[in-house]
Formats: C-alpha cells, sequence, structure tokens
C-alpha cells in the first residue's frame, strides 16, 4: 500500500534536517532547528538565581517562553508551552542546581507541520549548546495515520490538515553503551523505546497508535545519529578553534 | 489513622500528618508498597463519580459532575449566528474552561491557574475530534443562520484529574441539551419563540429537540511511578509523583486522545496497554453512570 506524498518522499522518510547552534551571541545557549521547510529557533538563559513563587526551591526550574510567527499569544501557544516545559523538565537533571531557573524561548520561524517536534528537537540542542546537565537527550517525531491505516512520518502542514489523525512521539536519544546489552534495558525493552512524551489529535484505533510508536522508535534511531555526529562534529571545530 | 502496617511505635502513629508533609514521597511508598493508597482505594480504581443534569436552570444544557471531590460544572447557551463561508451548513462550539480562585489556594485573581487555558484546549480537541457532535445538525438556514453552542466550564474544586471531570461535565451538558424553539419572523431574522401560535410564520425547528450524540468520549488519567499505576489521582498524588497519562477512549474503542506531557517516569509499551486497559474499564463505568442520569431525567 503506497502513498503518493506531493514532496516524492517515501512513507518512511524524513525531510532533510538542519541543525546549527551558538547562532545567538547574547544568550548563554542558542540552537537553530529545521525539518524541511519548517524552522525553529531556540534560546536559552540561564540558570538564574531564584525560583518562581509556585515552584519547588529544592529543585531548578525551566521556564518556557513560545513565541508564534504571527498573531498573539492563545492557549495553542500555552499549551506548548507547559508540553515543553514539563518534556525538557524529565530530562534535565534538576537537583544540580537547586534554586535556579532556566528559561528557554523558542521563536517560530516558520510553520510547515511538525511544529512541535522541531521546537523539542531544537530547544534540547540549545540546552547542550549552554551546558545544562541533561541525563539524556529527546529526539522528537511527529506520526500521520492516513485513512487507509498507513503510517506516514514527518508530515507537512498540507498533509498533518488531510490525514485521520496525528501523533507528536519524544523518545530518548539511542543509546551506545559499553556495558552488555542486556543490562540497560527496563521491563526487556531497551530504554530508548520509553516515551517521555506523547500527544495525539484525531481519532485513531489503539492498534494504528502502537504502529505509531514503532515506527517512531525507529525513526528516532535515525534522528539520534543526525545528533550525534552533529554534536561531534561541534565539539570537534570548537577544539580546534581553542 | 488507617496506615495498613502501622509499625506499632507510638511515635510514628501521634506524627502521621508531619510525616505526610514532610516527606510526602515516602509517605505514599509505603502505601503502594501493599497495594493501596492513603484513602483506602486499591491502585486500579477511580473515585466516586456523580453526574447531576440540569444544574444551571437558565442553561439550555447543564450538567455538574462529580469525581471525588473535584467538582466541575458545564453549561450550554446557544445562540443564532451566521456561518463562515468554508462551511455554510455547520454550526460551531465554542469551549472555555475557568479555574475561578473558589477552586484551589494556589489560584488568586491576579495570578491565573497554568492549568486552565491547557485543559480548555485539550477539550477543545477532544470534543471536535472526537465527532460526538455533527456540526451539520447545528445548522437552521443555510448559508444563513446557525447555531453556536457556547459551553463553558467552571471548576469549583480542584482535587486531581482535572480534565477527566471536565470532560465528563461537557459530554453530560450536551447529553442535556434541548435545542429552543425558533422561527423567521417578518425582517428573515430568526427569533426565539416563546409559545405556540404567536408566530407569524412556520417555526423553522417544531420542538425542542436534543441533539443526537454519536460516539461519545470518555477519559482516565493515571500517573506512573517506578512500576506502579495509579488511576485518577488527587491532587497531592499528581503534585508528588509528576508523570501522568491522560486516554480518552469513544464508546466505539477508537483512540482519541493518549495525552503524556513530560514527565520523568518513560511509558512503555506494557505501561501503556495497561493505561487503556483500565480506560477501557472506566468507560464502561461511566456510560452506566451517565445513562443512569439521563434516564433519571426523563422519568421528571
Amino acid at each position: 500500500m503506497e502513498v503518493d506524498r506531493e514532496d516524492g518522499r517515501s512513507q518512511n522518510q524524513l525531510r532533510p534536517l538542519a541543525c546549527s547552534s551558538n547562532i545567538l551571541h547574547r544568550a548563554h545557549g542558542s540552537a537553530s532547528w529545521s525539518q524541511g521547510d519548517t524552522k525553529v529557533l531556540a534560546a536559552v538563559y540561564g540558570p538564574k538565581a531564584g525560583t518562581k513563587k509556585n515552584e519547588n526551591p529544592e529543585k531548578a526550574c525551566i521556564e518556557v517562553i513560545w513565541k508564534p510567527k504571527t498573531g498573539q499569544i492563545g492557549k495553542l501557544e500555552k499549551e506548548y508551552e507547559m508540553i515543553l516545559k514539563r518534556t525538557l523538565q524529565s530530562i534535565c537533571i534538576l537537583t544540580v542546581n537547586p534554586n535556579t531557573t532556566t528559561s528557554v524561548i523558542i521563536q517560530v520561524v516558520n510553520d510547515d507541520g511538525a511544529l512541535l517536534p522541531s521546537a523539542i528537537n531544537a530547544a534540547c540542542m540549545a540546552l547542550v549548546d549552554a551546558g545544562i546537565p541533561m541525563r539524556h537527550l529527546a529526539v522528537s517525531i511527529c506520526c500521520c495515520v492516513a485513512r487507509s491505516g498507513l503510517v506516514i512520518l514527518d508530515p507537512t502542514k498540507l498533509e498533518e490538515q488531510n490525514m485521520k489523525a496525528f501523533a507528536y512521539l519524544v523518545f530518548p536519544n539511542s543509546v551506545h553503551s559499553v556495558l552488555p546489552e542486556g543490562s540497560l534495558s527496563v521491563q526487556g525493552e531497551p530504554i530508548e523505546n520509553g516515551i517521555i512524551t506523547s500527544v495525539t489529535h484525531g481519532v485513531m484505533s489503539v492498534d494504528d497508535y502502537f504502529y505509531c510508536l514503532e515506527q517512531g522508535r525507529a525513526a528516532s534511531t535515525k534522528l539520534s545519529d543526525f545528533l550525534r555526529r552533529n554534536l561531534q562534529q561541534q565539539s570537534t571545530d570548537s577544539s580546534k578553534a581553542g | 489513622m488507617g496506615l495498613p502496617n502501622a509499625s506499632g511505635d507510638l511515635s510514628t502513629e501521634v506524627e502521621v500528618d508531619a510525616f505526610r508533609r514532610l516527606f510526602p514521597l515516602r509517605f505514599f511508598e509505603k502505601h503502594l508498597l501493599e497495594s493501596i493508597r492513603p484513602d483506602a482505594r486499591p491502585l486500579g480504581r477511580a473515585r466516586d463519580t456523580t453526574i447531576a443534569l440540569g444544574a444551571v436552570a437558565s442553561a439550555n444544557g447543564s450538567a455538574l459532575a462529580k469525581i471525588g471531590s473535584t467538582t466541575m460544572l458545564a453549561a450550554i447557551k446557544m445562540e443564532v449566528m451566521a456561518p463562515s463561508m468554508e462551511t455554510p451548513d455547520e454550526g460551531c462550539i465554542a469551549i472555555d474552561f475557568h479555574m475561578p480562585p473558589i477552586c484551589s489556594p494556589i489560584v488568586r485573581p491576579g495570578r491565573p491557574a497554568e492549568a486552565a487555558p491547557v485543559v480548555a484546549k485539550q477539550l477543545s480537541d477532544t470534543i471536535l475530534s472526537s465527532g460526538m457532535i455533527n456540526l451539520k445538525e447545528l445548522s437552521l438556514v443555510s448559508g444563513k443562520a446557525a447555531w453556536m453552542a457556547y459551553l463553558d466550564i467552571y471548576c469549583l474544586d480542584a482535587d486531581g484529574a482535572l480534565f477527566d471531570a471536565a470532560l465528563l461535565a461537557a459530554v453530560a451538558a450536551f447529553s442535556h441539551l434541548e435545542i429552543p424553539v425558533v422561527s423567521l419572523n417578518d425582517d428573515g431574522k430568526i427569533v426565539l419563540s416563546e409559545e405556540q401560535g404567536l408566530s407569524e410564520r412556520e417555526p423553522v425547528n417544531k420542538e425542542k429537540r436534543k441533539v443526537n450524540l454519536g460516539s461519545i468520549p470518555f477519559s482516565l488519567t493515571c500517573i506512573l511511578h517506578k512500576n506502579y499505576i495509579l488511576t485518577d489521582p488527587t491532587a497531592e498524588e499528581e503534585s508528588i509523583m509528576e508523570t501522568s497519562v491522560t486516554v480518552v477512549l469513544d464508546s466505539s474503542s477508537q483512540l482519541v486522545s493518549l495525552y503524556k506531557p513530560g514527565g520523568a517516569v518513560l511509558a512503555y509499551t506494557s505501561a501503556i496497554q495497561d493505561c487503556i486497559a483500565l480506560t477501557r474499564q472506566r468507560v464502561k463505568e461511566l456510560q452506566k453512570i451517565l445513562e443512569e442520569a439521563i434516564s433519571g431525567m426523563e422519568v421528571d
């Protein structure tokens, strides 16, 4: 069962990824992430002293500000801020710098589908650039379910609107370890199969969702490799400059 | 105090409340080891749920839903408006969720709750994408007039599982909704016709009718903590163990939404399958409760 996608991609093919970091000079960490035409800019300022009133002072706090490309800030932006905040809180080691606030600002440059996953990827790269201590990275992907039950990855905005349902999935990045294979698995599954965040939109069957999870996991391995190469290259570049 | 494994020495018995405040996680974990929670519920049981229809007499449809202490009041008002150009024969539903200061000590007039716009958007997405209401049913005169339903949900007591209670209240309000009778007057405008025989022309819809509900969505929020899955958390449990998964299933077991916004615990396939199975059971319970509430109203 083949699905004809407008840009000629196959069902599991991602759009061309591009990522660059340390692009903003005043920010402590910054990154720009683009998947095809969707482009997001992320900046990290922190850790700064003090936490907000309702937050726990024994842990570091993460604050997210989402700036849309056009228009006023509404419920959609507030929802994205909350999802991003909780995702980043689960990957950062919050006990290292207690009673501090780290601000993550997301600026949408262009929205052509899979906006929230691009923002999560950009925010992770910016946090790495700022040197915030993290357990692992969050790798995020969007999966769409077509009416025929086929799952396609990384849709454009037109595809997102025409599909029956879509899911934004965030997984931890793949692990390269010197330890033997069985020791890092939880409940018989490797760590990178666990879901950090899942947001679905539209009605799909439970089996469709599990199929999305499988495809998402396979794609997150490819994304993890891309991130690894990118970060390794940056660290060798900066060591040459120094 | 009801601690199932009271260790016997008086000093811990006297300070249970202090222990609960000072070491909340350890307090809960002591209970979880015995597969029970501080309010004596087993891990997989939700709190007592009640629905009262027709709570707001001036609204076209309303309901008060309580899950444990979490209380939500939903009311629907209908207004006639011109439909948009792209969808001339469809009505519109506007959903808003409010958390007034009465519901929780952390909400003050100058400090709105962070959760309010997020739950409002989630509710909006769930109700509109589940296909419960066919918007074409809300049309009056194609291209000229259609119904706009304003659904407002007020949280009166926020004690965890806000989305579950709000969705239940919204669904109950829609099942209680009666579309009022209207007719065209001389100017070609739609007016409410209060009594029979007063209007000059035929009423557009003959009698107050109920909306046909398609597949109704029901939800269940679960908290993941280590290997435990706790269903229907209270506010205290939600603040201590932060990883929550909300599953929304409709009456034909289709997945309307699976919402897990971050959280320190990763959800593996087995945990997701358990959450979905727990939600299926909960859907049956909630369907029964809703049907009893509706049939209770009809007897009157």
